[in-house]
């Protein structure tokens, strides 16, 4: 029997993060492997019953259903037929996904602030005091006076329900979310290049493609289940070569090396210089397709001119990168046959975050590499549900990829809720979460209700994100599952269900639709999300032209039909879909209608792009500056479907090392955490795996300052300091880590000496990119210094990027110790819907 | 050509001013990120539009009559406080820049006249960068408006 076949494994996937190969040829469908937890003392024979739902701890959005064993969730199994992960999990969704449901500190009631301190209350009084305080705004002040802030990872008819209730009912620009931190740059990138958001390519694209490019992208510990599904094709037949982007010694950088490809370190804030010697060489050595660039893009003479200047010699000035390699990066991507291209946190975090990722859309239109399995794009999203606040507009944009500034889209939308298209914000662009809370600073925005997320941990600059929370100019909404530092500032705490305890649809990176499902009843009173905010419309009266109240929704089902009315003739066509079909084997990728009623792998297949004018989200910017293409102008250059060429000069980042902050400070994750660890750090498993901050420095820096492996150091940038212990890593000299996980929340309080001085964000700026306005957390200068000894190696894992440079005095034991999972290999791969290495597509 | 050399002198001084505005009120405005690093951003492009006049102004020589006074714009020494403050500010560049878009459109002009491909190439390109920054300052005019008129402290 071939390794691959044996059945039901033991694995602890703390240690081994990706699990069993199971290697496969070009152009074969991926084998379906079924990943399987179970809390300590519960057998299989226990379970009682399997919900249907994926997992909601980061954008690959693997199928999953959840064991439920006397009303409570014991444990997660991966779903076989599900087109996102045939079956498997990873580390996160194993351990990670159900354990915090049931943890001693959930919030049960709401809490208000009496006298300085949160204490408990009950749900009339006070949602009692949010409507009083939002009605004495709105009468005093108006629309304006009113902030949202939500989440990745609330449903898609959460959002709908409070995009309606924003745009509406209250009539507020001011609606954002943390996708402003993780994903917008993604939106932003499709926005200008093909005119409107989606993303173009399929995971399947991995089974068919020769050479894979992964931007600022640590997959191996992002979406650890889509890595093992590009290991499975770089260990098995016809493998394709991999190039990694990236400041640090990565998995994907090993495995660039590997398999004959590049990686290529360029320094910190550099990107754009980098893709712009990339595009030249392409235009150089003739790589360019010039029919097809002809026929289907606009743009390319000034996209030529603005990469000109970027030689191979310019670009490895600039980068710190050889010449050489940035040759050999080139012609892997113009020789190969099909190039798959995935894009993260690398290029959205950084400055010049949007030119940097329309680059990489760019280097497809040139080579007319899209709309065909193997040659695709994958902007990524960060967190799980992401895609459905950019599709539904609780981050601002108008819902389904609407253009604010396009009166007949925003009539669209004033029909369906009957309302005045005045009351709808579409005057300018929507305001941004920065610049939300700079408003709440100042007193300008009085009412900020912030859902699902933690910016006290997440944001730049912590220090003054917790001033404005926790100041009297603003009042402050929480609704969490925990009293999160978030929610420890607010004015009011409102308990919400999680995931498992209630009922929704989220997307994946992929377009791939899901449902959860509700498995067990919330604790105490908590309430899921969407009957929150229903209950804020009902105590509000929010009433629509005819008188009738604006929100009559009673259940998740019935947003969910409003929202796929919506977006009939949109790009994000959802009319094909209910929770009915969404309840077969397999997510669903949109769009789904007449057309595509089992909905479409990839976008794009024609070379039709929605960039018409009456058609796009957007009539562009300028990548430089952020200043807004008119309608007239996008009309005159008549782009009828062609997709845009844009590009930008590399300009150097807004902060330079100097001799008091020599290195480059750039923030990032690790394999064992999502997120601020609210639900992670919760789990046993991951929590020991990763249980306390650290920095990274190269050999060559900590050697300078006489720091050795678990040394406690100080890192301090113009804005703040952390002091924490230091792994003497794989960064390359001159760039410092910082995983951003950390706040001062700790499951087991010893465990963590240094909870009240590791938060990364105390180091970064406040500054955005003038496009997406995605902060800027990975260009900061810092000065690192030894305070001293440690009593051990850096907490940091050893397993994945986080691994020790070498061998030192304090040598860290190998991470493991991961409760006992299982994995079997299917010796039948089931039939996945419009998989391209299964037939007809 | 004394009235060439009068609007070469014009466009070198007139965006001048507009670099050392774009600086002041960037500076003045530092909390606001965006327009700190903007404005920054857009100072060094004016600085650009003089480095390449240079040479074609070395060529034609400085204007020696006195410049009417009037042709010359006022800069902006210093920001003014507060949400309305910044509304004003950037009306006021965009004013200036305005002026500076203007004065390479004539000077292009002069160029064809004059069949010079080094003015004219200088004078188009500063001038397409000029209408960019006056894009931006007009986005940014309409982000801030409504907050500013209606609830801003
Ligand atoms: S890859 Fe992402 S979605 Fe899949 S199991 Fe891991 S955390 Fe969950």
């Amino acid at each position: 029997m071939p390794e691959q076949f044996q059945p039901d494994q033991q694995v602890d996937r703390v240690a081994d993060i990706h699990g069993t190969r199971t290697p496969h040829a070009k152009g074969t469908v991926w084998p379906a492997r079924v990943d399987q937890y179970l809390d300590p003392g519960v057998e299989e024979s226990d379970v009682e019953r399997w919900v249907q739902s994926a997992c909601l701890l980061c954008s690959n959005g693997c199928g999953v259903d959840i064991a439920v064993k006397a009303g409570a969730m014991v444990g997660v199994r991966g779903r076989a037929t599900d087109v996102v992960n045939h079956g498997r999990l990873g580390p996160k969704g194993l351990y990670g996904s159900t354990r915090w449901a049931s943890a001693g500190d959930r919030l049960t009631t709401p809490l208000v602030r009496q006298g300085g301190r949160l204490v408990e209350s009950d749900w009339e009084t006070a949602m009692g005091r949010i409507v009083e305080r939002s009605r004495a705004l709105l009468d005093e002040k108006g629309p304006l006076s009113h902030g949202f802030y939500t989440s990745g990872q609330l449903f898609l008819e959460e959002y709908y329900a409070l995009a309606v209730i924003g745009k509406a009912g209250i009539g507020t620009p001011h609606m954002d979310g943390n996708t402003r931190l993780c994903t917008a740059t993604a939106a932003a990138a499709f926005k200008e290049s093909f005119g409107a958001d989606g993303q173009p390519g399929s995971y399947t694209d991995i089974e068919h493609c020769d050479a894979v490019f992964l931007y600022g992208h640590n997959m191996p510990e992002t979406q650890t289940v889509l890595w093992a599904r590009i290991l499975d094709r770089t260990r098995g037949d016809d493998p394709p070569v991999v190039v990694c982007v990236d400041p640090r010694r990565t998995l994907v950088a090993r495995e660039a090396e590997r398999t004959g490809g590049v990686h290529l370190a360029p320094r910190v804030g550099t990107n754009l210089a980098l893709m712009n010697g990339l595009t030249r060489e392409l235009f150089e050595h003739g790589w360019v397709d010039d029919d097809w660039v002809a026929a289907h893009t606009l743009g390319v003479d000034d996209l030529r001119e603005v990469v000109a200047p970027f030689t191979p010699e310019r670009v490895a000035t600039v980068c710190g990168v050889d010449a050489d390699d940035v040759r050999r990066a080139a012609r892997i991507f113009g020789e190969s046959g099909s190039v798959l291209s995935t894009v993260l946190q690398g290029f959205y975090q950084s400055h010049q975050a949007t030119a940097a990722s329309v680059a990489v859309n760019n280097l497809h239109l040139l080579r007319g590499m899209i709309g065909r399995p193997g040659a695709g794009i994958l902007q990524m999203n960060g967190q799980p549900t992401a895609q459905n606040n950019r599709e539904c507009g609780a981050d601002g944009d108008l819902p389904g990829f609407r253009n604010w500034d396009n009166e007949a889209h925003v009539k669209q939308l004033a029909e369906a809720w009957d309302v005045d298209p005045m009351v709808i914000p579409h005057w300018a662009p929507p305001t941004h979460a920065m610049q939300i809370f700079s408003y709440a600073e100042t007193g300008s925005i009085g009412f900020l209700w912030i859902s699902a997320t933690n910016p006290a941990v997440s944001m730049p600059e912590a220090a003054r994100i917790r001033r404005i929370l926790q100041g009297d100019q603003c009042f402050v909404v929480v609704q969490d599952l925990f009293l999160t530092e978030t929610a420890e500032l607010a004015d009011v705490v409102l308990p919400a269900a999680g995931w498992g305890e209630k009922t929704g649809c989220f997307t994946n990176v992929n377009r791939t639709v899901h449902l959860s499902e509700q498995a067990v009843e919330p604790p105490g009173e908590a309430r899921s999300d969407l009957d929150i905010f229903l209950m804020y419309a009902d105590r509000m009266g929010f009433t629509n032209q005819s008188g009738q109240p604006l929100i009559s929704w009673r259940t998740s089902e019935e947003v969910f039909d409003a929202w796929a009315a919506v977006t009939a003739g949109r790009p994000v066509d959802y009319t094909g879909l209910s929770y009915e079909k969404l309840r077969g084997p397999s997510g669903i990728p949109w769009p789904v209608n007449d057309e595509h009623p089992d909905g479409t792998d990839r976008l794009y297949a024609d070379a039709v792009f929605p960039t018409d004018t009456d058609v796009c989200e957007t009539y562009g910017h300028d990548l430089a500056t952020g200043g807004t293409v008119s309608e007239a102008e996008h009309r005159a250059s008549a782009p009828a479907g062609r997709a845009f060429l844009k590009g930008a000069a590399y300009s150097p980042p807004h902060e330079l090392p100097s001799d008091d902050f020599p290195l480059l400070y750039t923030t990032g994750r690790t394999v064992y955490h999502f997120h601020t660890r609210t639900k992670t750090g919760r789990s046993r498993d991951l929590d020991r795996a990763a249980p306390d901050a650290w920095v990274e420095l190269s050999a060559h820096d900590a050697a300078e300052r006489g720091i050795e492996e678990g040394d406690w150091v100080r890192v301090e940038s113009p804005r703040g300091a952390i002091e924490v212990r230091a792994r003497v890593g794989q960064v390359m000299p001159g760039a410092v880590f910082a995983p951003f996980h950390y706040g001062h929340w700790q499951p087991d309080a010893d465990a963590a000496p240094d909870a009240g001085h590791r938060l990364a964000n105390e180091l970064t700026m406040t500054v955005w990119d003038p496009v997406s306005k995605q902060p800027t957390f990975k260009t900061a200068a810092c000065q690192v210094t030894r305070l001293r000894d440690g009593d051990g190696p850096a907490p940091a894992p050893t397993t994945a990027a986080s691994a020790p440079a070498g061998p030192s005095r304090r040598r860290p034991r190998p991470t493991a110790g991961g409760g006992p999972t299982t994995s079997q290999v299917l010796a039948e791969t089931p039939t996945y819907p419009l998989d391209p290495a299964q037939g007809d597509s | 050509m004394p009235h060439l050399t009068t609007y070469l002198g014009l466009a070198d001084r007139s965006e001048e001013t507009l670099a050392d505005s774009f600086r002041a009120i960037g500076e003045g405005h530092a909390d606001v990120a965006d327009v700190f690093h903007t404005c920054g951003m857009l100072a060094g492009w004016s600085d650009e539009h003089r480095t390449a006049l240079a040479p074609v102004v070395e060529r034609y020589g400085e204007a020696e009559v006195d410049e009417p006074d009037r042709l010359h714009a006022a800069g902006l020494a210093e920001a003014r406080p507060g949400e309305i403050g910044l509304l004003r500010d950037l009306q006021d560049l965009h004013v200036l820049a305005s002026l500076v878009q203007t004065t390479w459109m004539v000077v292009a002009q002069g160029a064809q006249g004059l069949r010079d491909p080094e003015l004219l190439r200088v004078a188009q390109e500063a001038g397409e960068q000029t209408a960019r920054q006056i894009t931006w300052l007009g986005t940014r005019i309409k982000v801030a408006a409504p907050q500013a008129l209606i609830v801003a402290p």
